[in-house]
């Protein structure tokens, strides 16, 4: 079996929600609100919510769009606002700037709801993460197979999610380790093109130790 | 004075390893792993009764089988502490605060005697509420982390008694709330732990089916018809006459049962009088069964809810509301009021429904009983949350965290 170059090291990350001393109670004050909160805001509720609400496998993309759809009634940029997918991001100034786009485009569109009361305000929060390595690490695929099957969830999103961030690439720690490190690009590619929209972290991870699993039995 | 509290440990971690799954405790061992001796107090005013307290029965030996050197202190005072301080609470609550003037200083001086008797010298030093809010008098030269975890609402604080509490609150390096709608704007960053609930306790754990069969036969209850049920207290902001006006709703369309299940009647003349006009209410329904339960029916109030089709909070005010996330938590349907800290539980349509008024409550109870297995998926999407955000297990992570982002 092939060794790697380097280990793929496992990291698990636990975040404190700060609570940010800004809220919206209309949809103008959203669009304010996107324009100055920090990034650790825009991370906590678009990365950092799929963690938090990772079993849902359908209708819930990002906190913005929730309260928009809950506490506003208004579907139409709920659902805009839910389609923008985390994936095609490799920096939060981004998805800023797509966010608030969208939520100034309906607002100059339809001027009276975006003054409108919601039902109930949206609080801004930031997610301050603290990460801890955890004590394993692959050199081999039969390793790494071994180390995801003891991955938490929020080491799971870690790797797979909030990563990209950090890379700066449109790919994952797990799938970067594979390709560059035990030169596997099919499974690397398969990997990266699990849906993390209709899984939940649960069911991504099975898939992810699924191909694994068939890369060794092949 | 004040007393250092033993620390039971009949329940270890490992029994949340069937709850949560082994790698979320591993997670716990490995955070903790760089706490190991670390020092931490928690300092509360009661030993038993009351949310704090049974918070802390479960968190600090959690904390302390993994590792951390942490002690638990409740403070004590006289009567006219205690008198103080329920003012204090029902002011911060934005009720009026008839005290006399000279009361901040007699709150002082109980602090003071406390400081006497503690050896404040841990590393991190969590105050709980406003009681032993001014024992950060014993900070020295910026030593140790404190931090004040409040646990009740502030979003209308009577302007005096918060006036004086938060010129001591701004000492702290930071403040824990339940959630931002019950925060402050404050100088020091503030951070949200929701509350929790234990899983193996007994209001909580897993029950015989033939045990909750037998609770719901006992207070007259049919297991075989669909069952609504509301546990709180008998107080008008729970409005309890409201759920009956939406079972009676409900009624019209469906064979059901209702029940409403609390305490506070027998020790709280208001109880009493909501209880009197609930009664009234139903007239003679066979179907409504009001139950006045004793402090000590926790394993009475996990059958009821386990035993129930939909649970109902149709609370017209609520700090957290507990009794929601124990209603999830059992994989039930749950039809809230999105008041309070009801919103950060349920999310509508996802974990749960939430309503307005009587005819909205009615409404989606109707819409429940009409597609169960709709309602069988919130309930599991529920029970998904209350496992990653509301339970104990959560809130030691959460303090684990804090100690090491601080």
């Amino acid at each position: 079996m092939k060794k790697a170059e380097q280990p793929f090291q496992f990291k698990t990350v636990s975040y404190l929600t700060r609570i940010a001393n800004e809220m919206a109670t209309t949809l103008a004050q959203l669009e304010q609100g996107l324009e100055t909160c920090s990034d650790t805001s825009i991370f906590n509720h678009t990365f950092q919510t799929l963690s938090h609400h990772h079993f849902l496998t359908q209708g819930f993309s990002n906190d913005f769009a929730q309260w928009v759809l809950a506490g506003c009634n208004r579907p139409e940029l709920a659902e805009h606002l839910a389609s923008l997918d985390i994936r095609d991001y490799l920096s939060l100034a981004e998805l800023r700037a797509d966010l608030k786009r969208l939520v100034s485009e309906y607002c100059e569109q339809y001027p009276q709801q975006a003054e409108q009361s919601a039902f109930e305000p949206f609080f801004f929060y930031e997610a301050i993460g603290v990460e801890v390595p955890l004590q394993m690490e692959a050199w081999t695929l039969q390793e790494f197979r071994d180390g995801l099957e003891k991955l938490s969830h929020a080491a799971f999103h870690f790797h797979f999610i909030a990563s990209r961030l950090r890379l700066h690439l449109r790919t994952n720690d797990f799938s970067y380790w594979l390709e560059s490190c035990l030169d596997l690009g099919t499974l690397a590619r398969h990997v990266n093109r699990i849906d993390i929209y209709t899984n939940t972290l649960e069911s991504a991870l099975q898939k992810i130790i699924s191909l694994v699993e068939r890369e060794l039995h092949s | 004075m004040s007393e250092t509290m033993p620390i039971p440990l009949l329940i270890s971690l490992d029994d949340y390893t069937p709850v949560l799954g082994e790698p979320e405790v591993a997670e716990l061992r490995t955070l903790a792993s760089r706490l190991q001796m670390r020092t931490v107090q928690m300092v509360n005013s009661t030993a038993m009764g009351g949310g704090v307290a049974e918070m802390l029965n479960r968190l600090v030996p959690i904390l302390q089988e993994l590792g951390l050197a942490i002690r638990w202190e409740v403070i004590t005072g006289g009567n006219d502490f205690y008198e103080i301080t329920k003012a204090f609470h029902n002011a911060l609550h934005g009720g009026p605060y008839t005290m006399p003037p000279e009361s901040f200083e007699t709150f002082l001086a109980y602090n003071e005697q406390n400081l006497l008797r503690l050896q404040m010298e841990a590393e991190f030093i969590v105050i709980h509420d406003p009681q032993p809010v001014a024992l950060i008098r014993a900070r020295r030269d910026h030593s140790g982390h404190w931090i004040w975890r409040c646990h009740i609402d502030l979003s209308h604080p009577n302007p005096t008694v918060w006036g004086f509490l938060e010129a001591w609150v701004n000492r702290y390096d930071g403040a824990i709330f339940s959630s931002a709608e019950f925060a402050r704007h404050l100088p020091v960053p503030q951070y949200l732990f929701y509350p929790s609930i234990d899983p193996l306790s007994e209001k909580n754990r897993e029950l015989e089916p033939e045990f909750v069969r037998g609770t719901l036969e006992r207070f007259g209850i049919d297991p075989g018809r669909t069952i609504l049920t509301q546990i709180s207290r008998f107080d008008r902001l729970k409005d309890p006459l409201g759920v009956v006006r939406a079972f009676q709703i409900v009624k019209r369309y469906f064979d059901c049962q209702l029940v409403l299940a609390g305490g506070g009647a027998s020790d709280d003349p208001e109880g009493e009088a909501v209880l009197a006009e609930v009664r009234e209410a139903v007239g003679n329904d066979p179907d409504v069964h009001i139950i006045n339960l004793p402090p000590w029916s926790a394993t009475e109030i996990n059958a009821l809810q386990r035993g129930s089709t939909v649970i109902i909070q149709k609370s017209l005010r609520e700090g957290f509301g507990l009794t929601v996330t124990e209603g999830l938590w059992k994989s039930k349907p749950v039809v809230a009021s999105a008041v309070g800290g009801i919103p950060l539980q349920i999310i509508h349509k996802h974990t749960g429904l939430l309503a307005h008024s009587v005819e909205g409550t009615a409404y989606q109870i109707r819409f429940l009983l009409s597609n169960p297995a709709i309602a069988e998926r919130l309930g599991q999407q529920g029970r998904a949350y209350v496992r990653e955000h509301f339970l104990i297990t959560s809130s030691a992570k959460r303090y684990l965290t804090l100690f090491l982002h601080l």
